[in-house]
């Protein structure tokens, strides 16, 4: 065990997060029916008009995905918390941030990518265009990350409070603004023929920095609320 | 010279000190407030474009600045706090987060009332306005965290984080916002270049410093509470006249 | 210029009393809460100094 490297670390956690999702399947599913009900609702309460539709796809689909990253926060942390395993991590001698990038990145596979592989499907039903949908997953791609790493921090804060789902909803959506005004940014330049690298690169700056700073801040978070 | 800044950085030192200068900091608010709004409507005159509605500028704009500053300021404190681990500094951020949220719904409402007849709508998405917005939810965010958890230090400490995270987000909130504002062409109130008259500006900054002070005056009697609240099984706290009275 | 003139703003006294006052009154229940608070305080901590007397 002493001998692990730290991406053997990332590994095991993640395989680890993976196999124990994949016993309670109905989980990910959850989120997957949530985010596809969520934006199958609009054009129901604006109505039928593709020109509408087309225009209001890019939000739609960003914020059903914003709400519904929010919905499996909780459960980033909260079962490890309550059966101690948490505990036992925290006193590991490997680094606390590269378990927790581990969880993170657990978390995105099963919660962040359906919802990539899920949206050119929505994307069909509000008539975006084939270009459209690839920079959809591709702003998707590089934006959900960030929406579960920010989501993180929130998660640690807020672990074994009562209310915490609403809670942790409160406290990480006004963060995740920028997330969703560059991702749903990028769909609506490229409808108006635009360019979207600048709005993709800004997009990437984004996950790279929360990719340096994000694992370390919430092994903070998680220490202020395991002690 | 050495000056034991520490030595205030006890509740127990603190919490006189800040009893004392209470009135220093509320009586030439309230002084000051009268002399910038006395200014503002009887000597400054009214805008060549914008008639007699600028003279909201003179509460909105004080109330702007101020609820970013005390974001910056309460930031400040927490990160004290959590690097120095000295629980008066969290203290302090505590008391000063409903003050800003006030001030963010201020500047939202006078903003608004600004809007109406500049714009005609009471809500336009300018980047100001949405940035401003979103500052308020922060302030939500950081007082609904520290109001849900019972353990004060963990509350501090929670609290503290957030507050840090928050304020680095603010920069890239606003740069967010601005960049979707000008994509979509969203309109600004301008005012008529720095063409401002030299008693507009007396008025206004008159008015920011009579806020100031009034920050400082409130979150200095809240913290007080705060400091007996943490401390009431402390000896120091059942010792004060106010308490055996 | 009289006083209803200088209350009627030019057309904008809606807008710019609508501000000052809310403001004026926000601040002042501000002002009350903060003393409240402190007042009910100070009066928690007088019951427990007068409890923890009487054992």
């Amino acid at each position: 065990m002493n001998k692990l490297s730290l991406p053997g670390l990332l590994l095991l956690v993640i395989k680890r997060d993976l196999l124990l999702a994949m016993r309670r399947r109905a989980d990910v599913l959850t989120t997957l029916v949530f985010f596809v009900m969520v934006v199958s609702l609009f054009p129901l309460g604006i109505g039928p008009e593709q020109e509408i539709l087309r225009k209001i796809a890019p939000g739609v689909v960003w914020v059903a995905a914003l709400l519904a990253s929010m919905l499996s926060l909780g459960r980033m942390f909260s079962a490890d918390y309550l059966d101690g395993t948490l505990e036992q991590m925290l006193l590991v001698p490997q680094s606390l941030s590269m378990l927790v990038l581990g969880k993170i990145a657990a978390h995105w596979m099963l919660s962040g990518l359906p919802l990539v592989l899920i949206a050119p499907a929505l994307g069909l039903q509000f008539d975006m265009s084939a270009q459209a949908l690839w920079v959809l997953i591709a702003a998707l791609l590089l934006g959900t990350p960030v929406l579960s790493m920010i989501g993180a921090i929130g998660a640690a804060l807020t672990l074994g409070l009562r209310g915490g789902g609403v809670l942790v909803s409160l406290l990480v959506l006004p963060l995740c603004i920028p997330v969703l005004i560059f991702g749903a940014g990028a769909v609506e330049a490229v409808s108006s023929g635009m360019s979207v690298i600048s709005h993709l690169s800004l997009l990437g700056a984004i996950l790279m920095l929360s990719l340096v700073f994000t694992p370390w801040v919430t092994a903070q978070a998680l220490r202020i609320s395991m002690e | 010279m050495a000056i034991n800044w520490f030595k205030y950085s006890a509740p127990s030192t603190f919490y006189g000190l800040a009893g004392r200068l209470v009135p220093w900091f509320a009586w030439p608010a309230a002084l000051l407030f009268c002399i910038g709004l006395y200014v503002g409507f009887f000597v400054a005159p009214s805008d060549v474009v914008q008639g007699e509605a600028y003279r909201i500028i003179f509460i909105h704009v004080p109330a702007s600045i101020l609820s970013m500053f005390i974001y910056l300021i309460m930031a400040g404190y927490a990160a004290l706090g959590l690097i120095f681990n000295t629980r008066l500094s969290a203290m302090m951020a505590t008391a000063l987060a409903p003050t800003g949220a006030l001030f963010a719904l201020i500047s939202l409402w006078t903003g608004a009332l600004w809007g109406k007849p500049m714009w005609g709508a009471w809500w336009v998405w300018d980047a100001r306005l949405t940035s401003e917005l979103i500052l308020l939810f922060l302030y939500l965010g950081f007082i609904a965290l520290q109001a849900s958890i019972d353990d004060p230090r963990r509350a501090d400490r929670a609290g503290a984080l957030l507050a840090i995270v928050g304020s680095v987000n603010v920069p890239i909130i606003y740069f967010s916002v601005k960049w979707w504002n000008t994509l979509h062409q969203g309109s600004t109130i301008k005012f008529t270049g720095t063409s401002m008259h030299i008693a507009m500006q007396q008025a206004m900054f008159t008015m920011l410093l009579a806020c100031w002070l009034y920050v400082i005056a409130v979150s200095l009697v809240r913290v007080r509470s705060i400091i007996l609240e943490r401390e009431r099984n402390n000896q120091w706290v059942t010792e004060l006249a106010e308490v055996k009275r | 210029m009289s006083w209803a003139e200088f209350f009627a703003m030019k057309g904008y006294g809606f807008y710019i009393w609508g501000s000052y006052g809310v403001t004026l009154l926000v601040l002042l229940i501000e002002v009350a809460l903060v003393r409240h608070k402190r007042k009910i305080t100070l009066q928690q901590l007088r019951q427990m100094h007068a409890a923890g007397d009487e054992e």
